[in-house]
Formats: structure tokens, sequence, C-alpha cells
């Protein structure tokens, strides 16, 4: 019959993206004009966390300065964006220039075999490094074409986005919203794309055993550092985008707390997922604000809490939790003959999600 | 002359600094392999230690030497028959399940005593090389830092305790074999590395501010360089430490702090790329 496990998974996806692009298209009719800017931030960052869930997730290269590039982006939209007055090259350069960035630094890494923890401690340093310099830049002395670096204060005042062929017309709080979604679903559906290619699987082949991949011919270094380029340049374009949204950067876009909070979704969302990490990133955001909002508890002791929470009850994550819920009462309505077919299913899904 | 024997004391003191902020760092990482990245807080809960015990109007002395490494090795304990037990063996959670305990031990500081900066006195004078002034408590630190690789090193190569430790170092499954309770040694050696990190926490109090937030300073540094120096928890920490302390504070002095910190990371970036295994996995193989 038709009606196995991976055509309904498919249908799923098919119809959540449905909904998805039919709550963009609505959004602005349907809140006030602040909460779409806070959800605005929302699914920036969602850009964010879909670059660590791509590479942690299925790349198997755990970053903890995922904000490494997620800051080059965000400060190489300002210091474009003030030298351009608003032009799209500035969404260009935030992709570009963390990619490249990624590049020399995956290189590095992964032509060195460094891995595991030691590729968490130099991606930590990398970022750590960038803070101290870019914290230490105040004064004259540190300016890239007329962007004044600005050291800990940051750089204020960037022009947003101007649309593209009427220079005179600036992003408002609605284009923007349009922007950042926008760019939230394509960037899910072209890394979904992705790992369908030939590509993808090796990817996720290379995670699985790197010593099978090799010798089925294929050259794991250079299929991590693809993938941590993929990373980092979806990294940079969330960090544009924030930007672009605040007309303000900071150092703190580098900062450990910023780094701690992006692992934190991934793994609440679920790894080796790509919906997970945002829908992680909505949750935890959702809730920072609402703590926020309410000033009784303090957010680093939530978040705390729930990340130790998770690593030990949930180590799986929520959305691969709900899709074996899913599974298991999908398979209690199907008839007997179904079963044993999606019980190897349901076992595979465990066995990814516990990883 | 003079000012070479003050950058002298500089180098010395930034070495000393590095071996108190590593060496509770190294003694779980290497033992245990566990990646304890609530490190930081348990730094910050050594100085609030401190800082609380002094404004109950206990001699500094006492509370910096004993009840901050008391303490903190308490909370080493308990976060170990809480959690840490559950996971060995699973290097990344081990490492989101601290990284969440130093978030919360932040917040759980934070609402307690709010997010201002604490300060001790620092204990001791200063005294005068020709023209330039340095602080006793520099030298107190450098004679505290060998003290403590010196006991650790009686600890681990002259005692009963050691050498069941490094046994169950090397393997675990013989140890156990031979009626020894891994698991109690692994607790043992988690309040051990709590304790000491919870004294240097508590040596920071006077010449670092005491906030919330401080721990996440000096988690990178102490980090890169337990990884840099391999296994090997007193040779690999103490050259890690000397090296980074001396490019630290030379290129502090030459240059700007700031400019330091960088150089000591980009070394250490460097240095783990020339040498995986760390300095000890080359070098002191089998060493201590």
């Amino acid at each position: 019959m038709g009606l196995d496990i991976r055509t309904l998974s498919r249908t799923g996806q098919t119809i959540g993206v449905v909904i998805a692009a039919l709550l963009i298209v609505f959004m602005p009719a349907m809140v006030e004009l602040f909460d779409l800017m806070q959800y605005t931030i929302f699914v920036v960052m969602g850009v964010l966390a879909l670059s660590l869930g791509f590479i942690w997730g299925f790349g198997g290269i755990l970053s903890f300065g995922q904000t490494a590039f997620f800051g080059l982006g965000a400060y190489t939209f300002a210091v474009t964006a003030i030298n351009t007055d608003g032009s799209w090259a500035a969404v260009g350069l935030a992709v570009l220039v963390p990619a490249v960035f990624a590049a020399v630094l995956g290189y590095f890494m992964f032509y060195g075999r460094i891995s595991d923890v030691y590729l968490g401690v130099i991606t930590l340093t990398v970022t750590l490094i960038l803070f101290n310099v870019v914290n230490s830049t105040a004064g004259d002395a540190y300016t890239i074409g007329t962007a004044a670096l600005g050291g800990f204060n940051g750089i204020p005042a960037v022009p947003g986005l101007s649309m593209p062929g009427d220079p005179d017309f600036f992003f408002g709080p609605e284009e923007n919203w349009y922007l950042s979604a926008g760019c939230l679903l394509l960037v899910y559906l072209a890394l979904k794309g992705l790992l369908r290619t030939h590509f993808g699987r090796v990817v996720v082949a290379v995670r699985e055993n790197e010593t099978r991949a090799a010798l089925l011919g294929y050259d794991p270094r250079i299929y991590k550092l693809m993938v941590f380029v993929v990373g980092g340049a979806v990294a940079g374009l969330a960090g544009g985008l924030f930007t672009n949204w605040g007309a303000f950067v900071s150092p703190t876009v580098f900062s450990l707390s910023t780094a701690a909070q992006i692992i934190i979704w991934v793994t609440i969302g679920g790894l080796g997922t790509l919906v997970g990490p945002v829908l992680g990133c909505f949750i935890m955001q959702y809730l920072v604000m609402q703590i926020g909002t309410q000033q009784t508890f303090n957010a680093d002791l939530v978040m705390g809490a729930i990340l130790l929470g998770f690593v030990m009850a949930i180590p799986m994550g929520l959305v691969p939790l709900m899709r074996l819920g899913l599974v298991g009462l999908v398979m209690r309505l199907l008839p007997g003959k179904a079963r044993a077919s999606d019980a190897t299913h349901t076992e595979t899904t465990a066995v990814e999600g516990a990883k | 002359m003079d000012l070479a024997a003050v950058l002298t004391l500089d180098v010395l003191n930034g070495v000393a600094s590095l071996i108190l902020l590593c060496t509770g760092l190294a003694v779980i990482f290497g033992m245990m392999k566990i990646i304890n990245l609530a490190h930081g807080e348990f730094l910050m809960l050594g100085a609030y230690a401190t800082v609380v015990a002094v404004e109950a109007g206990i001699n500094i002395w006492i509370a910096m030497l004993v009840i901050s490494p008391v303490f903190v090795g308490l909370v080493g304990l308990v976060v170990e028959r809480t959690f840490i037990r559950l996971l060995y063996g699973r290097l990344v959670d081990s490492m989101l399940a601290t990284w969440g305990l130093s978030l919360f031990l932040v917040g759980l500081i934070t609402t307690i005593f709010g997010n201002t900066i604490k300060s001790v006195p620092s204990p001791l004078g200063g005294f005068t090389i020709g023209a330039y002034r340095s602080s006793l408590y520099t030298v107190f630190l450098v004679v505290v830092a060998i003290a403590l690789l010196g006991g650790l090193w009686v600890l681990m190569r002259r005692t009963r305790f050691g050498l069941i430790a490094r046994a169950t170092m090397q393997n675990p499954d013989m140890a156990a074999a031979m009626g020894v309770s891994p698991p109690r040694v692994y607790m043992a050696t988690f309040g051990l590395g709590a304790a000491i990190t919870g004294l240097a926490g508590g040596l920071l109090a006077p010449v670092a501010g005491v906030l919330p937030t401080m721990g996440a300073a000096y988690i990178a540094k102490a980090f890169i360089t337990v990884v840099a120096g391999g296994t090997s928890i007193i040779a690999g920490g103490a050259t890690a430490s000397g090296l980074f302390g001396f490019i630290n504070q030379t290129a502090s002095y030459l240059t700007t702090p700031v400019i330091g910190e960088v150089f000591l990371f980009v070394a250490a970036i460097i240095l783990i790329r020339l040498l995986p295994q760390g300095i000890s996995g080359r070098f002191f193989r089998g060493s201590l």
C-alpha cells in the first residue's frame, strides 16, 4: 500500500512548508507591529540555528564557535552598508566573508585531522579572539572606509537595506519580516535539498563512519570542509540579517553566551533534523522573552536547567521525540501487515535521534 | 636590570595564574576524560566563598586556603553524584551537561547576590625593586602554584590513593578486577579537581572582580591550556602554562593586554595543530 511512513513524512513536510509560507505572508496582517519585529528577530536567529543544526546534526562537526561566523557576517554587513548606504552588496559580503573565513579555518582543522574536543576548543578560541580584537577597536584608528568599528560600543546607526532599483525606499519592519522569514524558509529548503543530493548522502555517511566512507573512496576532509563552509555562509547570512534588523552591532555577537544559546537550541530541538533547531530556537527565545518580562527568575538559571534536563532525560531532542510518538500512533492505527516494515524504520529513527 | 626583574616577576605571575586556573580542570580531564565546562563557575563559587567568609569576619587566609577549596570540593562531589556519573564515556553529552550547569550556577548566584562586583582587599603589601613597585601577593601566588604542583605530585606518586587513581586512569576495567571501585575513584577525583579549582577561585578573589559571570573570562584560557598540555596533569599542564604564560605576558608588555591574549590564543591554536595529542602526548608520555 502507498501508506508507508516515508510518504507520510514527505506529505507532512510539504504541508508544513505550505503552512509556514502562508504564515509568512499573512503574519504582518495578523499581529501588532511591535510583535512583528520580535518575531523577525526570532526567525533571524532561526537561520543561525539552522547553520549549526546542519553542520553538527548532519556533518557531525560540533562547532562551539558558530558565533564567529555570525559575528563576522554582522560586522561585514554593518561596514559594507555604511560604506555603500544600504546596498545589497552588504548581504552578499555578509555571506561571502564568513564563508571564506570558514574555508580557511576549516582547511586548517580538517586537513590537520583535528576532531572532537579539539575542534570545539579551536572554534571557541577563534570566537573569543574575534571578541577580544573587535572589543579593542575603539578609537579613530580603527575604521574601514567611513565605518568606525567603535570597540565595545559597537557600530550604531547602520543603514538598512533599500529596495533594489529604488535606492530611496528603505526597508521597514514589514519588508524586513518578509526578507528574514523568507530567508529562513529558503535556507531550510536549500539545506533539505542539499541533503537529498549525492553530496548530502556522503556527508551523512562521513558522520556515521569516517573510516568506512574513506574506504569507499570519499575523502572525509573535503566533505567536512564543504559542510563547514556552508554552515559558515548560513551563519553569516543570519549575522547580516541581524544587523539589518537592529541597525546596530556590538562585539556581543561573538560572545560565549550567544555561542551557548545556539548549542542549546539545537540540543533541545533535536540533533539530526533541520526543523528541530529552528523550533528549539523559537521556544527558547520565546521563553527568555517571557522570563525577561517577569523578573522573577533569572534567564540563565532556567536555560541551564533546561539544557541539563534535556541532556539527561531527552538527549534526542523534541522533534525526533515527537516523530517517534507519531510513528507509534500511526503504527497502532495501521493493520498488522504494514507494521513489520515500519518497525525497522522506527528503530533507525531512534538510533539517529540518539546520536 | 630592575626592569628585567619586574618583567620576570610578571611572567612568573602569569605562569602561576595559569597553573592555578587549569590544574583542577586538568585533573578531571586527564583522569576521567570529562571536559568540565562549568570550570569557570567552580572558580566563581570559590571566589564567592572567600568573599562571603571574609564578610562574615573570618580571617582571609583561612577563607582562601581552607573554606573555598572545601566548599567547592563538596559542590563537586554533589555534582558528580547527581549527573556526571551518568555521563562517563559520553564526551559531548558531558560537555553539554556541564555547560548547562555553568549557566545554571551563573543564574543562581545572580539571583542570590545580584549582578554587582564584590571584592576583598588584597592581603600583604608591596615591595620595591629600584624604581618599580610590585605586590607581595604576586610572589605568594607563585609560591602557591609551586606548592600545588608539588603537593599533587606527592599525592599521585607517593600515596596509596595516587597509585589507585593512576591505575584507574590507565585501565578502569583492570583496576575493577583488582578490587578497586572505579566509580568511587572517579568521585574522589572529581571532588579533588573541584577543590583545586575552588582554591584557585579563592586566591583569585583579591585580584579579580568577583561577579557571577567572571568564570567566562577564564574558561577558554583554562580549556586551551589543558588541551594543549595533553592528558598528563603535571608535566603537560606546567609546560603549557609556562609557554602560554610567557607568550601572554611578553606580548602584553610589548603591545597591550588584549593583543597579549590574542597571541596566547593564536599560539594555542598553532600548538594544537602541530601536536593534536597535546604537549604531553608527544614529549612526556607516561609521566604524570
